[in-house]
């Protein structure tokens, strides 16, 4: 064999590594306000153009513009905000206690913070959510308490998941949260399993379910993606293109031959890809798909386009595989500064209230966190009873079980 | 009760839960209008209608994944997966999914799905159409294994496993369809119709899971078996000229270990007998747990008769197949031992 030197073979490389100087001037993006906005029963082989655009409302001037404006009441515009603060101020304190050992791991939305925040706030709270691990936004915009998500992530006495899974992956049945499996992809298939038993049984609750678009190269994407449009389900397929899978850039999924949104085409489904930090377009794209599955009209397929700002996880130096500043040259910017501009720019915002919401945020999450660690945290404190461990792996405990739980004594 | 043969019986068992409970929907390949490859589903899509058993997209792990979600919203999904050697697409969806929901969620999410599909070989199947994995499934926490060996049994089963809350694997060995088969393949093919079990009720009736039976009483030694085997080995206990007792266990796990357990420490031998093959396959785990439970009461080392570790062949299906005289020899061995 000679020394590899095909011509033909393409091994995807990202446009900048560390120490190379960023630069997006290869993106398209249309302004804000630019892109039609389809009547939500149209069908799906008309609407090809909102798989390959990008749908905007906030300009750079900071104002909402354009037919996607889905003119949220100022309320909800500073709910949406404070609720994007609170996720990122909640990630930066929980990163925080994992680099001091307080839990094993963790994971930020940075950047992305819009995407589950407006999703929620556009979902009714009857719909299912089957989240990927970076919708932390979504457990906030429907009213979780952080203690109850602090509890889990330290894995202590009153975790709801009985220290059994890993920080970030939570579950909340009260609040129509799936349990977050951490194998990638697999809940996209069982959120439409979940929007056709709704079909079937004539309610009026449709699912929405959440990959990275490093996971639509899964087959669990594809198994969605069909039975989905088989099914004619009630279910929002959201795909949150971030640019990055750990450390493999969206060409490793296929991202530089055509967009994600456009995977939509194949299936006869439609494809919206959307401005990922732009809160009003996330919320208007996703009302847009949610009324059309509630009025029959089936499946959509969202392309959230974004950057994650953070490293994967707390186990991966993002510094190793790309430029440290890619993300200030990210063209798109951030959706907490551009809410809270757009704010300030109605007149319904200002950087003393900003000033002043983001200590009280701190001072809440800060209390919120000491209750959690007095409840214990992984390695101190008080846990979930040992002998629970042996629990819910069936509805009742067969006698193997019972029997090893004796042999370990507890 | 009337006649039934396997086929029959677990086409009723769907039958009678589709009519009881509305939650229950039937699905997978072909299992609709056309009524399954094996006609298990003959019928079900006429009388109970196009939303409540339909044909799937060929995609194993999104007809588990579909299962799982129908499960959470409040529904009773029955799969079929068409070929048990069609299954690993969806072992993801059932390995890491349906079978620890109800665990990583604390308890707050639970899918009660049955997985039907066909097992086994002797019907000229080749290495895609014969195999045995139950193996591979008896090792996963949180799923429950059967493998009943004739229609009564697997009617009462099939209907306890839809009406589970934990998510069930339900093997069927194809062999046994359409009559009981003793591991001869020159011999006059047998009907389920001359066949004790071959009586099956018409309405709802149950087995529980987890629930050995003894279906040949002996004194001498213990054959341990399921499915197609369990008709094997009774032909081999006739033969051997030595009181034999044979349990089927019908459920693989949760094991009943104690039924075994009692049978084998009366009789001091002990031989396990299953289609697939041999190395890590189930019959290990039973003798592992033999030798914990009744290793002082031993009179001969346990012996297993199994497939061969290679793939089904196709021109050697019987040269694979652990037929009557493996299961004589290793009578023999342990009675002489």
């Amino acid at each position: 064999m000679v020394p590899s030197s095909g011509k033909n073979l393409n091994v995807p490389a990202p446009r900048h590594r560390p120490g190379e100087e960023p630069e997006f001037d290869n993106l398209d993006i249309p302004s804000a306000g630019s892109v039609s906005r389809p009547d939500i029963l149209t069908d799906p082989k008309d609407m090809y153009v909102y798989a390959n655009t990008l749908i905007r409302v906030l300009d750079m001037k900071n104002n909402a513009v354009g037919v996607w404006d889905p003119k949220l009441s100022a309320d909800d515009l500073r709910k949406g905000l404070t609720d994007m603060m609170t996720t990122r101020i909640y990630d930066d304190r929980m990163q925080n206690m994992q680099r001091v050992g307080k839990m094993s791991f963790y994971m930020k939305s940075r950047g992305e913070e819009a995407v589950a925040v407006a999703q929620a706030m556009a979902l009714d709270k009857k719909d299912m959510l089957f989240p990927s691990y970076r919708q932390q936004g979504l457990l906030i915009s429907r009213g979780r308490d952080l203690l109850d998500m602090m509890n889990h992530c330290l894995s202590n006495s009153k975790d709801n998941c009985k220290g059994r899974q890993l920080p970030i992956m939570y579950t909340w049945r009260e609040g129509n949260f799936f349990s977050i499996s951490g194998n990638l992809g697999t809940q996209f298939c069982q959120a439409v399993g979940w929007a056709v038993a709704s079909a079937y049984k004539g309610e009026d609750a449709i699912a929405s379910t959440w990959v990275g678009e490093g996971t639509t190269a899964e087959s669990d994407f594809h198994h969605g993606m069909t039975f989905a449009a088989v099914y004619n389900a009630p279910v929002l397929l959201n795909v949150v293109n971030n640019q990055w899978a750990i450390s493999s850039f969206q060409g490793f999924a296929g991202g530089e031959k055509a967009t994600f949104a456009s995977r939509g085409i194949g299936y006869g489904m439609p494809g919206l890809r959307v401005d990922g930090n732009d809160f009003l377009a996330v919320y208007a794209a996703t009302k847009w798909a949610a009324d059309r599955a509630r009025s029959g009209g089936g499946p959509t397929l969202i392309e959230l386009f974004t950057y994650r700002a953070a490293g994967h996880s707390t186990s991966d130096d993002p510094g190793k595989y790309r430029p440290e500043d890619e993300y200030e040259a990210w063209p798109l910017g951030d959706p907490i500064d551009r809410l809270k501009m757009h704010l300030i720019e109605i007149g319904e915002w200002s950087e003393e209230r900003h000033e002043r919401e983001l200590k009280e945020i701190t001072a809440l999450v800060t209390r919120k966190y000491k209750e959690a660690e007095s409840y214990g945290t992984l390695n101190s404190g008080a846990r979930p009873e040992v002998s629970s461990m042996f629990e819910d792996v069936f509805k009742d405990m067969p006698d193997n079980l019972r029997r090893q739980r004796q042999q370990l004594g507890v | 009760m009337s006649k039934m043969n396997m086929v029959q019986a677990i086409n009723s068992a769907q039958d009678v839960m589709l009519d009881r409970d509305p939650a229950v929907v039937v699905f997978g390949e072909d299992v609709g209008y056309f009524g399954g490859v094996f006609n298990c589903t003959e019928g079900l899509q006429k009388k109970y209608g196009l939303q409540r058993v339909f044909d799937t997209p060929i995609a194993e792990g999104g007809i588990i994944a579909l299962a799982i979600g129908m499960g959470v919203n409040e529904m009773r999904p029955v799969t079929e997966i068409q070929f048990s050697d069609y299954i690993y697409p969806a072992f993801d969806q059932i390995v890491s999914e349906a079978s620890r929901l109800r665990y990583r969620s604390g308890g707050e999410f639970w899918a009660p799905i049955t997985i039907r599909t066909p097992c086994g070989g002797g019907i000229r199947g080749g290495q895609t159409h014969s195999q045995s994995p139950e193996g591979i499934f008896t090792h996963v926490s949180g799923i429950k294994t059967i493998m009943p060996s004739n229609p009564y049994d697997a009617k009462g089963l099939l209907i306890s496993a839809i009406e589970d809350d934990d998510p069930v694997i339900f093997f069927e060995p194809k062999r046994l369809y359409n009559g009981p088969f003793s591991g001869d393949p020159k011999a006059p093919a047998q009907s389920w119709d001359h066949h004790l079990k071959g009586e099956v009720p018409e309405g709802h009736y149950t087995i529980p899971i987890g629930k050995a039976e003894t279906v040949r009483e002996g004194n001498d030694l213990t054959i341990i078996t399921y499915g197609t085997m369990v008709h094997v080995s009774l032909a081999a206990a006739e033969l051997s000229g030595h009181d034999v007792e044979v349990i089927d266990l019908r459920t693989l796990t949760p094991l009943d270990i104690d039924h075994i357990a009692t049978s084998v420490c009366r009789t001091g031998r002990c031989v396990i007998v299953h289609e697939a093959t041999k190395t890590g396959g189930f019959g290990a785990e039973i003798l592992s747990q033999i030798q914990e439970t009744c290793f002082w009461k031993l009179e001969a080392p346990i012996e297993r008769v199994a497939g061969w570790d290679i793939p089904y062949p196709h021109a050697f299906e019987w040269e694979y197949f652990p037929g009557q005289g493996r299961v004589l020899d290793a009578i023999k061995k342990v009675m002489e031992g």
